[in-house]
């Protein structure tokens, strides 16, 4: 039986504690005032006059108002720079918040892919997938209280729930019936709830598994997750619109419900490879072999190339088509986002696939560990892209708010799935799958 | 050059796979191990020298990218110049995410079809090629170990009965 090491908990209260002075900071240091934010920008050392790209919708006779450059628009620039830079905390708790949560709404989803299809080979590993799914509870959680307080106007993440900026956009108010904060939040309820109450139904029946004398836990685990998988698919999907892409509400992807799943699908199962491998090295999960890494890392080489796959196909439709409003998410990333932008198709894509392609690399540890950062590094920034230009634009910055927030969660994440992890044996008794899972090979 | 060959045969990859092992443990060599499918890490516990056919495949894979990068130029860039999405800069770099695909595919299908045919020049296979397979329940449900015999018929034979084997034959080989 695993209990979570001292060193763990003090490491991750500790990542806890410099997260949390982190997000503090990057709220102190938010400007109130258009002077203050100006002064921000003076002391960056690049003022951004000849920049085009920070609003919102790219108007046609942007670049002839730039030109005359009269006071009107110096001062309505200032006061957006204002709202970005008082955005920028807020961005970065809510990227990482919702980074870590989507890994372990990814790892969900895997986990329900592995019980509706009955696979043999992983049962061995449902505890550790049981263990870091027990993060949505407090992730989840959180998100919706930062959700909650963007449609309480504490934050500006998502313009279209400002009544000033709908009733000046015909766009906006032809989008109000599906884009206002009540059914926002109602959604966002249905689908956090749905998701937990999976997790913790499935979670029951498997701990339930291990004590019974027949299989029908096992059998009813089938029936619910193919049932999940199918919530599971909708609800990603109109998440991704609702939390991710409505913070650009004009522009819209018709694939990026399957974006965002194949992001928290490799990190999900990213993270369940570098957990297993963690436990292991400390002596726990002696039954787990090569190949069961061998398989996961399989899962990682294939889902980074399906990930770049959808980002390519999102991207090369979009440039083809060269139509404004949609060419504008485009350029605001390429412009001004460019090393992230495609540093992140490098760490996601080249990197991994050139690390885990050859067969024995992915039954080596510290091939599958080295990857597996890269990878998580990759999908943070993924998130990072999908988030900062529409609310920070060309202010952004991973300065100490970014980091703070992520080693706030990071301390949370890796807290609350250890501890999880420590409840129950590592290793399920009597899932019927379990002995051909122990002799895995290949 | 003609030897004689004991054959062992299996109905079974599972009892196959610890007969190789069990085989392998006792310091024997096998020639060689005939199987109606692919049997996963076959080639390990048998000993094998780890195949060369990804690298060549990952080869063939570059030499497809490069095809394609060069074709495309080629072909849309300076050979007939292509007005390509409204964007007619007749650059290479500025065009390239609409070769990505033909890049993609021909990097699939150089390293699918050239690994395949290395593989069948590698295994010296070609049509009309007369089988090499001592039996032909090799190709329906049975699997066959082979083992050269050096004057020692009975140890072989009683440390393969063991191992499950649910036929024991000897046979002369020809070599090639």
């Amino acid at each position: 039986m695993y209990t979570i090491s001292n060193r763990l908990k003090m490491g991750s209260i500790i990542l806890m504690v410099v997260g949390l002075l982190g997000i503090g900071y990057g709220f102190m240091i938010a400007p109130a005032t258009v002077a203050e934010a100006k002064e921000m920008v003076a002391a960056h050392g690049d003022s951004h006059d000849t920049n085009t790209t920070h609003v919102e919708s790219a108007d046609d006779d942007h670049g002839v108002v730039e030109e005359h450059h009269d006071e009107g628009h110096d001062a309505a620039h200032d006061e957006h720079v204002l709202h970005q830079l008082q955005n920028k905390p807020w961005a970065a708790l809510y990227v990482a918040a919702f980074f870590f949560f989507m890994i372990a709404l990814g790892v969900l989803a895997f986990y329900a892919v592995q019980r509706a299809s009955q696979a043999g080979w992983s049962p061995i590993l449902f505890r550790v997938m049981e263990g870091i799914t027990s993060y949505i509870v407090p992730g989840g959680i959180i998100v919706f209280v930062i959700l909650v307080m963007s449609v309480l106007h504490m934050n500006h993440l998502f313009v279209w729930m400002d009544p000033d900026v709908v009733a000046h956009d015909r766009l906006l108010q032809g989008k109000a019936g599906y884009l206002n904060t009540t059914f926002f939040l109602v959604r966002a309820a249905i689908f956090l709830g749905g998701w937990i109450l999976y997790r913790e139904y499935s979670r029951k029946l498997s701990l339930a598994q291990d004590e019974a004398t027949d299989n029908a836990n096992f059998k009813l685990n089938f029936r619910i997750s193919a049932a999940f998988l199918v919530f599971y698919l909708i609800s990603e999907s109109i998440m991704s619109w609702d939390w991710i892409m409505s913070v650009d509400p004009h522009w819209f992807s018709t694939l990026f419900g399957w974006y965002v799943f194949a992001s928290m699908f490799v990190s999900g199962i990213t993270m369940i490879a570098l957990v297993t491998i963690y436990l292991k090295s400390k002596g726990y999960l002696e039954e787990v072999n090569d190949s069961h890494i061998h398989d996961l890392a399989k899962f990682m080489f294939g889902i980074s190339i399906f990930w770049t796959y959808l980002w390519f196909s999102q991207f090369m439709l979009i440039w083809y088509a060269n139509i404004p409003e949609e060419v504008t998410y485009y350029i605001t990333r390429i412009e001004d986002y460019n090393l992230p932008f495609f540093g992140m198709v490098a760490m996601n894509f080249v990197f991994p696939v050139l690390i885990l392609m050859n067969s024995d690399f992915k039954r080596m540890n510290w091939f599958v560990v080295m990857a597996g950062i890269v990878v998580l590094a990759g999908h943070y920034l993924d998130v990072f892209i999908m988030i900062m230009p529409a609310t920070v634009g060309d202010q952004w910055y991973i300065g100490i708010p970014e980091i703070g927030a992520v080693l706030f969660f990071a301390g949370l994440f890796v807290f609350w799935i250890f501890r999880a992890m420590g409840t129950v044996p590592l290793q399920p008794k009597r899932n019927p799958y379990i002995e051909e899972s122990r002799h895995f090979h290949y | 050059m003609a030897s004689k060959v004991i054959h062992a045969y299996y109905n079974d990859d599972d009892i196959l796979m610890l007969a190789v092992k069990k085989v392998k443990a006792a310091k024997h060599h096998i020639e060689e191990v005939y199987c109606p499918f692919p049997v996963h890490g076959l080639d390990k516990a048998m000993g094998l020298a780890p195949t060369r056919l990804a690298i060549t495949s990952f080869i063939y894979g570059c030499i497809g990218l490069v095809v394609a990068v060069i074709m495309m130029d080629y072909m849309m860039i300076s050979d007939w110049p292509q007005d390509i999405g409204g964007k007619p800069s007749f650059s290479y770099i500025e065009n390239m995410p609409a070769f990505v695909p033909i890049m993609f595919e021909l990097t699939v299908f150089f390293a699918a079809h050239l690994m395949v045919i290395t593989f069948y020049l590698r295994s010296r296979l070609w049509p009309f090629k007369k089988a090499e397979n001592p039996d032909v329940r090799t190709t329906d449900d049975h699997f066959v170990m082979e083992i050269e015999i050096h004057d020692n018929e009975n140890e072989l034979r009683e440390l393969l009965s063991d191992t499950g084997a649910v036929e024991i034959n000897i046979s002369d080989k020809n070599s090639h």
